[in-house]
């Protein structure tokens, strides 16, 4: 019967307990959707560089990493790429030349990095050929000219102040150390929404780059791959480096460990902000409980006079607590969870502040991530604040004296 | 013999300037059965002495023993639960819980004794019929009237199968027909159940029904009177 008391009178005072349910439940949406929104941004940036820069693992010389010189290549790397295509759950497998050097237009030149690829391959490890909003990616047209086709991002477009069909000239030292250089007509420009990657970024086709350089036939500077998923890039290390002996073999979460923290600070700041939220609003809580078993006075000592003994008043003010607490916050985890589903398939433009978003390499446009786990997690701090708020109500109605409590009018 | 012993009671409230005496060394017994007015204008220390006798307010010298238990010895802990046991209350103002029902407001002090569910409800039923509420058993507090109430109330006192009932000023908000009624309900009651009842009234009507009378004024005993069937 407590619990049917404290039920029924957490409905006594509609607008008061109403207001509060209120505030839970708008402090929770917000709460969990928030986190949904930075969830989703730290997942698209994650996989963002995952498949536009990094790929699940990277094989290197030992050292290459470090000194970025073009004689840092792996000699055999077209038969390792073949022996790790074959191991299960490698997904793609491409062999990269990189060089960092300078690409010049009429009107000026930059530094960036030019990446050589086999275009066939590097669709399988990464999605720049998705990115492309003029031209295309190594098309057949592109084969028959005379002049190398090169892939560049828009912001370096701008910068360097070329168009489609534009020519531009790289120029760069090859492994013999004389300088050299080619002239690259532009035949597709693509756009990531990151700025930093967008203006450093060229890519052009394998072969160009390895005559150009004068490496070996069949070397490279990087072996990327791709993994079945993000999780699946650590199972897989130890059966690369198999195929790889002495080379150094790094998945996404050694090259670019800054992710995977930002993905775990995430989660923790995440639930920082949750408990900062709930705490708020124990405040609230305490303050509506309070003034319930204020109201209430003549009611308790009237429960204690009858023989309803302390243990089970204090457990009366803290059910109702509870039920306070619990009817705002399921209502705010359940509408929190919908509205963040919702925000899954549907995109959340930040368009608007779009120039700061890409800086820091996020997209525009969120989709929201909903962790499930984190809705039970939420469900049991709520029912935690509840019980912490139903403390000092309840601890203020143990005080009273029957004889008093029920001489107040 | 005396279920209720009363020895040197007092209580003094301790004023910034004065202190009061609001109950000054009460001798007294009650036996079983009996139907006692405890009267006395406002001020002379009735309610002050009910509260004593059913274990709500600590007295500042004295013994309160009902059944050979010195009520005042019992720990916090101890003295709920016999008062939850031994002691039905009915109070000026009903003090029903609006939430509950009758029948549930009855039955809460049942539940409170850890009583079968079923034997609860078929109390509460009997009880509430007992007082003349049997077509009201599901109505809400704030659907009753206040003579209503009070018999709910009454109902409620009894369900704990108590050793006496304290009632403090029963008849204060009623209307003659209700305080009529409810008296009636309760010398019933006592006659026919042998249930003890004290309760402290400047009611004439409830004095008259009284059998025994106890009159105080300031804080004392001014006169003892057994009214001869």
């Amino acid at each position: 019967m407590l619990i049917s008391i404290a039920w029924r009178n957490v409905w006594r005072n509609k607008l008061r307990s109403g207001i509060i349910i209120t505030a839970i439940t708008l402090g929770l949406i917000a709460g969990i959707f928030s986190t949904a929104v930075y969830e989703g941004m730290v997942i698209q940036r994650v996989d963002k560089v995952i498949m536009s820069e990094l790929s699940h693992i990277q094989i290197h010389e030992p050292g290459f990493r470090n000194s970025m010189e073009l004689t840092g290549f792996i000699p055999n790397a077209a038969s390792i790429a073949s022996k790790v295509d074959d191991i299960e759950g490698v997904e793609g497998v491409s062999n990269r030349i990189i060089v960092y050097s300078m690409v010049s237009s009429a009107e000026t030149g930059a530094g960036v990095k030019i990446t050589g690829i086999i275009p066939k391959e590097e669709k399988k490890v990464s999605n720049i050929h998705t990115k492309l909003v003029e031209g295309n990616y190594f098309g057949e047209d592109t084969r028959s000219k005379r002049i190398k086709p090169i892939v560049i991002g828009q912001k370096l477009a701008e910068k360097l102040k070329v168009h489609l069909g534009s020519k531009v000239v790289i120029t760069l030292q090859d492994v013999n150390n004389n300088l050299t250089g080619a002239p690259f007509r532009v035949k597709g420009i693509f756009n990531t929404l990151s700025i930093v990657f967008d203006e450093g970024n060229v890519y052009v086709r394998y072969e160009d780059l390895r005559a150009l350089t004068g490496l070996p036939d069949g070397a490279a500077h990087e072996i990327a791959i791709l993994a079945m998923n993000n999780e699946m890039a650590e199972v897989l290390k130890p059966k690369v480096e198999a195929v790889a002996p002495g080379l150094e073999v790094l998945t996404w979460i050694n090259l670019s460990p800054e992710m995977n923290y930002l993905n775990e600070a995430m989660d923790l700041y995440l639930y920082i902000f949750i408990v900062i939220i709930l705490f708020a609003l124990l405040f609230g809580i305490i303050n509506t409980m309070l003034m319930a078993v204020l109201e209430r006075t003549k009611e308790i000592g009237m429960l204690m006079a009858i023989g309803m003994n302390k243990l089970r008043v204090f457990v009366l003010i803290m059910y109702e607590t509870v039920f306070l607490t619990l009817t705002g916050g399921l209502l705010g985890v359940i509408l929190g969870a919908l509205i963040s589903i919702y925000f899954e398939t549907h995109k959340i433009d930040l368009s608007l502040w779009a120039e700061g978003y890409m800086e820091l390499g996020y997209d525009p446009f969120v989709y929201t991530s909903l962790e499930y786990g984190m809705l039970g997690n939420v469900t049991i701090m709520v029912l935690i604040t509840g019980v912490l708020a139903s403390i000092y109500p309840a601890w203020k109605a143990l005080s009273y004296n029957p004889a008093d409590a029920l001489r107040i009018e | 013999m005396s279920i209720i012993e009363i020895k040197n009671l007092t209580k003094i409230y301790d004023g910034s300037t004065v202190e009061v005496r609001a109950v000054d060394h009460i001798d007294l017994s009650f036996e079983q059965g009996e139907f006692t007015a405890v009267v006395g204008p406002s001020g002379s220390g009735k309610t002050t002495f009910l509260n004593m006798l059913g274990g709500l307010d600590a007295p500042t010298e004295g013994e309160v023993i009902i059944d050979n238990v010195d009520i005042w010895q019992l720990n916090s802990r101890k003295r709920i639960d016999f008062r939850l046991h031994n002691i039905g209350f009915v109070f000026q103002a009903y003090n029903l819980l609006p939430v509950l029902t009758a029948k549930e407001n009855v039955e809460l002090i049942m539940e409170l004794q850890r009583r079968p569910k079923e034997e609860r409800t078929e109390r509460a039923l009997s009880l509430l019929e007992a007082v003349g509420l049997g077509d009201r058993v599901d109505s809400r507090p704030s659907k009753l009237s206040g003579g209503q109430q009070q018999r709910v109330a009454v109902a409620r006192a009894l369900a704990s199968r108590p050793k006496f009932i304290l009632a403090d000023e029963p008849t204060a908000n009623l209307d003659s027909k209700s305080t009529e009624n409810l008296l009636d309900i309760m010398e019933n009651l006592n006659k026919e159940e042998n249930i003890t009842f004290i309760f402290s009234t400047h009611d004439a009507r409830v004095m008259k029904k009284a059998r025994r009378i106890v009159t105080l004024e300031d804080g004392k005993i001014l006169s003892d009177e057994i009214k001869q069937p």
